[in-house]
């Protein structure tokens, strides 16, 4: 009766779970790599990056696409400060796009590209597919 | 094509140039201690192998037994994503036959059953890269250390079932109620022959259907393959379920198909229970209906 | 003109090549297309079986290959379709008898009188798969919402794309009630998932055990719920398009059925 209620009610069922393992394990398999690599990446990529902004590490999202023949890494880094503690911040006016961080990947045998989006107090937006027009390298609102 | 010959260095537990009428005797010798190897295949892809094999390997480990679940499906792997360990796997196969990690470094221990473990396929690599000397020293090696070695076949009779089958010394193999399953089942039968003492799990069998007559039966199936038959699983939407979380059936001992493949397990282990086979379930209100007004079909 | 050459594969077994492969060629046949079915797995062949065709069988793609028969002579018509006909593959031997370049030869010969050549592949990566690929210039693959199913066909679509060929994906037995309890891939899942473009949507249909059974295409009846969806997936390769058939209006009353039935 319980699980006739469920049913009724629509409870979250596995398919959510199937997907997130499914995007683990694709990546891993697309790049060759131990998700405790990716992890260690991951930091790396973000130890480098903070040297010269200061970035959220809780709200990183990065991921991996495959897009056309070549592998894509996807960073979402949000940025709190542009101007660095130790005040590097040469920061231009919001008119003109800020030079972004360009962290180039070279993990696996064939990420091509990837792309760090800075947003300021929002929450890292996972849009997944179809985002190949917002991967330029959005312009960084001015704190 | 040949018949295939059973795993000649764990017959002998010796080098392989010991001669047939020494290993046998060896073997009789030291089956006491030894391992089981046994491999799980089908010909047809899709059947059931890897879900049959985490569940049986899930089950026997339930029973006290230790077991190791080794995926031979090189370059396809799937027995870490049904048993919910893909992000555990640091090491594969390949490694271990490369010699680039050792056995304990590539066997992953298991979330739910602690005498469980899996040594996963790789993945980026292809079935030729598989020495089947290699194969066969490490499952011989591993049967050293644990009750059971069930080895996952990938489907079809090329390399990669003959790399899985050459470490075994027995087989299970798994057929649905299916013209083209029971086709190639006997196909794989012929390859493997009498040596690998062949025993038979019929899965996804759907009762209703076969109730309707749209379904081989048990009897139908076996009555073409005669082998011993170790147990019936029904078709189960919960399977798909259970492969989504990574969390094998057989840990949920009362559910029908839980029980099933602890029954199964039982029977591999020489208990003498019987096969166990899906509830004929009753007639659905809406089968009797149709069977009243004489509908033949939808 | 020469024949669009389409091989159908999935990696993983058991999804619905065959069936697959046997119902698009009749759907095609049935629109008054030349179409010629090839049974690439050598050593466990099912095509043969699926369209009833298993006694008619006199010559195989092997010998064909090794020159003991003409193509023509190994070709089996299927007479409830005029245009349809089918090569078997070779049950006895081993896939490694026949290599890809003869295998494309065979195919190449094989469009010189048709419009579709389909390539049904074996399951798996191995030599089977690497010779159905040969032959054909694009890709169907078939994938069912599973989690392992899809992480083979990404497998796969990794290896053809990696060819050049272009690919499109069809999801079989997909089971609408399950998905709206949550407990299955939806098709946009799927195809978030593996992003290549959509070619069909199939649901789970018991029918196709009892044809199969039987030797009959599915499509073979008329009006039927699986005929109109492969009618639709034979549109769509001819390049029309075709809105895809969606599964879930569902009431609550449909839902109260659903949990009743599966409850």
């Amino acid at each position: 009766m319980i699980e006739f209620l469920k049913r009724l009610f629509g409870q979250p069922g596995s398919s959510a779970t199937a997907k997130e393992r499914l995007r683990l394990v694709l990546m891993t398999d697309h790049l060759e790599l131990a998700p405790e690599m990716i992890e260690k990446m991951k930091r790396d990529l973000v130890d480098v990056i903070s040297r010269f902004v200061e970035v959220d590490r809780d709200r990183i999202d990065v991921t991996f696409e495959r897009q056309d023949a070549t592998l894509a890494m996807l960073a979402n880094i949000p940025i709190l400060s542009v101007n660095r503690p130790n005040g590097n911040g040469t920061h231009k006016p919001a008119e003109q796009p800020a030079p972004l961080p360009e962290a180039s990947a070279a993990a696996g045998a064939s990420a091509a590209s990837s792309s760090a989006k800075a947003s300021n107090t929002k929450p890292p937006v996972r849009k997944r597919r179809r985002r190949k027009k917002s991967q330029r390298a959005a312009p960084a609102p001015a704190t | 094509m040949h018949q295939l010959q059973p795993n000649p260095s764990t017959s002998s537990g010796q080098a392989p140039s010991t001669s047939p009428e020494q290993a046998e005797a060896q073997a009789s010798a030291a089956t006491a201690k030894r391992g089981r190897a046994i491999v799980l295949t089908s010909g047809k892809g899709g059947v059931g192998k890897t879900t049959t094999a985490a569940n049986l390997g899930t089950a026997l480990a339930r029973r006290g037994a230790s077991v190791v679940l080794i995926d031979a499906d090189v370059g396809l792997r799937n027995l870490d994503i049904v048993l919910g360990l893909e992000s555990r796997v640091q090491h594969h196969l390949l490694d271990v036959l490369e010699e680039r990690a050792s056995i304990d470094d590539a066997l992953v221990a298991d979330k739910h059953s602690e005498k469980l473990f899996l040594l996963a396929a790789a993945q980026s690599r292809e079935k030729d890269e598989v020495e089947t000397a290699k194969m066969q020293a490490l499952v011989s090696r591993l049967c050293e250390r644990f009750d059971y070695v069930l080895i996952d076949s990938p489907a079809g009779i090329e390399l990669g079932f003959k790399n899985a089958v050459a470490g075994a010394d027995e087989a299970i193999v798994i057929c649905t109620p299916e013209v083209a399953a029971v086709r190639d089942v006997d196909r794989v039968v012929g390859l493997l022959g009498n040596r690998f003492k062949p025993q038979l799990i019929i899965n996804r069998l759907r009762p209703h259907l076969v109730r309707r007559g749209k379904m081989l039966s048990v009897d139908d199936v076996n009555g073409i393959l005669r082998l011993p038959l170790l147990g019936v699983i029904a078709d189960e939407p919960e399977i798909i379920v259970t492969t989504n979380r990574g969390e094998p059936l057989a840990l949920q001992t009362h559910t029908a198909t839980g029980a099933a493949y602890h029954a199964i397990a039982a029977r591999v282990a020489g208990e003498d229970v019987p096969a166990p086979m899906p509830a004929a379930a009753k007639p659905s209100f809406a089968e009797r209906l149709s069977a009243f007004f004489g509908g033949k079909r939808r | 003109m020469s024949a669009r050459r389409i091989v159908i594969t999935s990696g993983k077994g058991g999804v619905g090549k065959t069936t697959t492969t046997a119902n698009l060629g009749a759907t095609l046949a049935k629109q008054g297309k030349r179409v010629i079915l090839i049974d690439a797995d050598i050593g466990l062949r099912n095509l043969d079986l699926v369209l009833g065709l298993e006694k008619r069988i006199v010559f195989d793609l092997v010998e064909v290959a090794e020159g003991r028969c003409q193509l023509r002579q190994a070709l089996i018509k299927d007479k409830r379709f005029d245009s349809l006909a089918i090569l078997p593959a070779a049950q006895t031997r081993e896939k490694d008898a026949i290599s890809p370049s003869q295998f494309a030869s065979i195919v190449e010969l094989a469009a010189e009188t048709a419009d579709y050549v389909l390539i049904d592949s074996p399951a798996g990566i191995e030599t089977g798969f690497r010779n159905a690929v040969a032959g054909a210039n694009e890709a169907i693959v078939v994938t069912t919402p599973e989690v392992s199913a899809i992480r083979d066909a990404d497998r796969v679509i990794g290896k053809i794309s990696a060819a050049g060929k272009p690919i499109r994906l069809i999801v079989n037995r997909l089971r609408p009630e399950m998905v709206r309890s949550g407990d299955m891939l939806s098709v946009e899942d799927v195809c978030d998932v593996l992003s290549v473009e959509l070619l069909g949507i199939i649901p789970d249909d018991e029918e196709i055990i009892d044809t199969t059974n039987r030797g009959e295409p599915v499509v073979l009846g008329d009006g039927n719920r699986l005929g109109v969806i492969y009618q639709k997936i034979a549109r769509r390769l001819e390049g029309e398009l075709v809105p895809f058939t969606t599964f879930d209006n569902q009431s609550l009353l449909g839902r109260l059925m659903g949990a009743l039935k599966t409850g």
